[in-house]
């Protein structure tokens, strides 16, 4: 006996569409006929190409997240964000000092911040974005560059913020000055880098490049993942 | 006795001397400053506007961490919560004096910060070093005295954030006599002078820079007029005005003689015999070593 497929009302930018109950928001937007060409990416949650804003049925609140990670809830309100507009300033990291004063200068909406939480309850990723922002204010990068590290560049905390600040933009600045000048070296790096050069992988690569899609797709899904 | 920290954003930055000077003095007489786990800006300025509610976010987001610090222990004096920069005690205590007062914003604002696990209920109290170090006893800190700061003459000055508006402040608007008291125990001498509760020009020293050169100027003047070896004072901000500004007064008149600005934890410390080169007295722009080692270290 066949199971029937159990479906939901959704609302895509105010109409109704039946989709079946247990879609993400991007196979919603899919089944009911839409091809997104912008606002979309990996669809595994990786990119944060797919940003959205929804709200769910009887709850007030706007909520965040990504439309491949997020699943449709009965009555639940969607629409999709092609894009995010912000501006990023042009620097030369290697001309900038790891201090505060480099913030002042390139990020100065970041002192505006108000402490009001309301990017870290946006971020799907779970940061704490107003902390990494307060980091900053107070010239802590490299704190700020482990709070921020998960950040996709999803651009929500920006959408939102009442201070018009644009967080992950000043996230990766603080990632970089942290990699460039405060990190500690890696003799690893090296020893990979050299390995690199040397050819050690090419083999490797190049039998990659020349596998089908099916079998790229076995092979990445039955990867061995190590973590040190 | 461990009491919550607020550092804020000055003593992390330019003026780190203050905040070592402050905690290593603290630690000599007991008082443990355990600094709050995530603590934000203090939401400096203190907004006036009765509706604008969005700015006592911050300033409250630091008094729910003093709880939730309670909560889990890891300080035991209740409610209070310590700092030292008087700009920031004075936004954190005017907000914090409103969400007591104000029923209904406190919980707008609970309501809004629905993600925090912890309520705010009005309950910390914001207290400057200098208040507890008075409520530590003056007469105490006194006998701990290892290095006596006799023959020194200190003008001490308070600004306007630390005692205004009297609502928050943490002494006598009119009349004040904390740091004279405080200079007393450390065998100091305080002179009295009229400039103490003067405005240095605050943050105009950003974008007007001609009117704090000129408020300091008869700051300066007034502190030596009256026979003061330095000044102390309790706010970055105010150290800022009224040390680096000099230069620009030295350059204006020659015949400007500069005047050391310290922290008072920085002269609290020397007193306690804590070693001088641990204080951040290079970063102050006018070099008051000189003048210490001749008048205290030295003698
Ligand atoms: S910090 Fe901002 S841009 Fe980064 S993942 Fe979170 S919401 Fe997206
Ligand atoms: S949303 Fe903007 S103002 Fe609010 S805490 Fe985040 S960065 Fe600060």
């Amino acid at each position: 006996m066949a199971v029937e497929q159990k479906m939901v009302t959704v609302y895509i930018m105010g109409e109704p569409q039946l989709v079946p109950e247990g879609s993400t928001i991007i196979m919603a937007w899919e089944y009911a006929g839409f091809q997104l060409k912008k606002g979309l990416g990996c669809r595994e949650g990786f990119c944060g190409a797919c940003a959205t804003v929804y709200r769910e049925k009887g709850d007030y609140k706007l909520k965040g997240g990504l439309a491949c990670q997020t699943v449709v809830s009965e009555g639940m309100s969607l629409v999709q964000i092609p894009y995010v507009p912000a501006e990023r300033p042009r620097y030369n990291l290697a001309e900038l000092k790891p201090d505060i004063n480099t913030f002042k200068e390139l990020f100065p909406t970041i002192f505006r911040c108000v402490a009001c939480n309301t990017c870290s309850k946006a971020c799907p990723q779970d940061i704490k974005v107003m902390d990494y922002i307060q980091q900053l204010k107070r010239g802590d990068i490299a704190a700020a560059a482990s709070t921020s590290f998960d950040c996709i560049r999803c651009g929500l905390c920006a959408l939102r913020c009442p201070a018009d600040i644009v967080q992950f933009n000043a996230a990766t600045l603080a990632q970089r000055l942290y990699g460039k000048y405060l990190a500690k070296p890696s003799p690893e790096l090296a020893d990979r880098l050299q390995e690199i050069a040397d050819g050690k992988y090419d083999a490797e690569i190049e039998e990659l490049n020349n596998m089908g899609h099916d079998d790229l797709v076995k092979k990445y899904y039955s990867r061995e993942m190590k973590i040190r | 006795m461990k009491i919550p920290y607020f550092p804020g954003c000055s003593l992390k930055t330019y003026a780190s001397s203050f905040e070592k000077s402050a905690i290593a003095s603290g630690a000599e007489l007991g008082i443990e400053f355990v600094e709050i786990p995530r603590w934000n800006c203090c939401g400096v300025v203190s907004s006036l506007t009765s509706d604008d509610l969005m700015h006592h976010l911050a300033p409250v987001r630091n008094m729910i961490r003093v709880l939730e610090m309670q909560n889990d222990k890891i300080v035991d004096t209740d409610n209070k919560m310590l700092t030292l920069c008087s700009m920031c005690m004075n936004t954190l205590k005017r907000s914090n004096l409103k969400m007591q007062e104000h029923a209904d914003e406190l919980e707008t604002i609970n309501d809004f910060m629905y993600k925090e696990d912890q309520k705010y209920d009005g309950s910390v109290q914001v207290m400057h070093y200098l208040e507890i170090l008075k409520e530590y006893g003056f007469a105490k800190i006194a006998e701990k005295v290892k290095v006596s700061l006799k023959g020194l003459k200190v003008a001490p000055y308070y600004g306007c954030m630390l005692i205004r508006p009297k609502e928050v402040g943490i002494d006598d608007a009119e009349e004040p006599t904390i740091f004279e008291d405080f200079l007393k125990a450390l065998g100091a001498e305080p002179v009295d002078w009229r400039s103490k509760k003067t405005c240095c020009g605050s943050y105009l020293t950003v974008n007007k820079e001609n009117i704090v050169v000129k408020l300091t100027g008869k700051i300066l003047e007034d502190a030596r007029r009256n026979g003061a070896d330095l000044i102390i004072t309790s706010c970055p901000l105010c150290a800022f005005n009224l040390d680096s500004r000099q230069e620009l007064l030295q350059i204006r008149n020659p015949n400007f003689e500069p005047i050391p600005v310290l922290y008072f934890s920085q002269l609290l410390a020397i007193a306690l015999g804590l070693d001088i080169n641990k204080f951040g007295f290079e970063n102050n722009k006018v070099d008051g070593m000189p003048l210490l080692k001749n008048k205290i270290l030295n003698k």
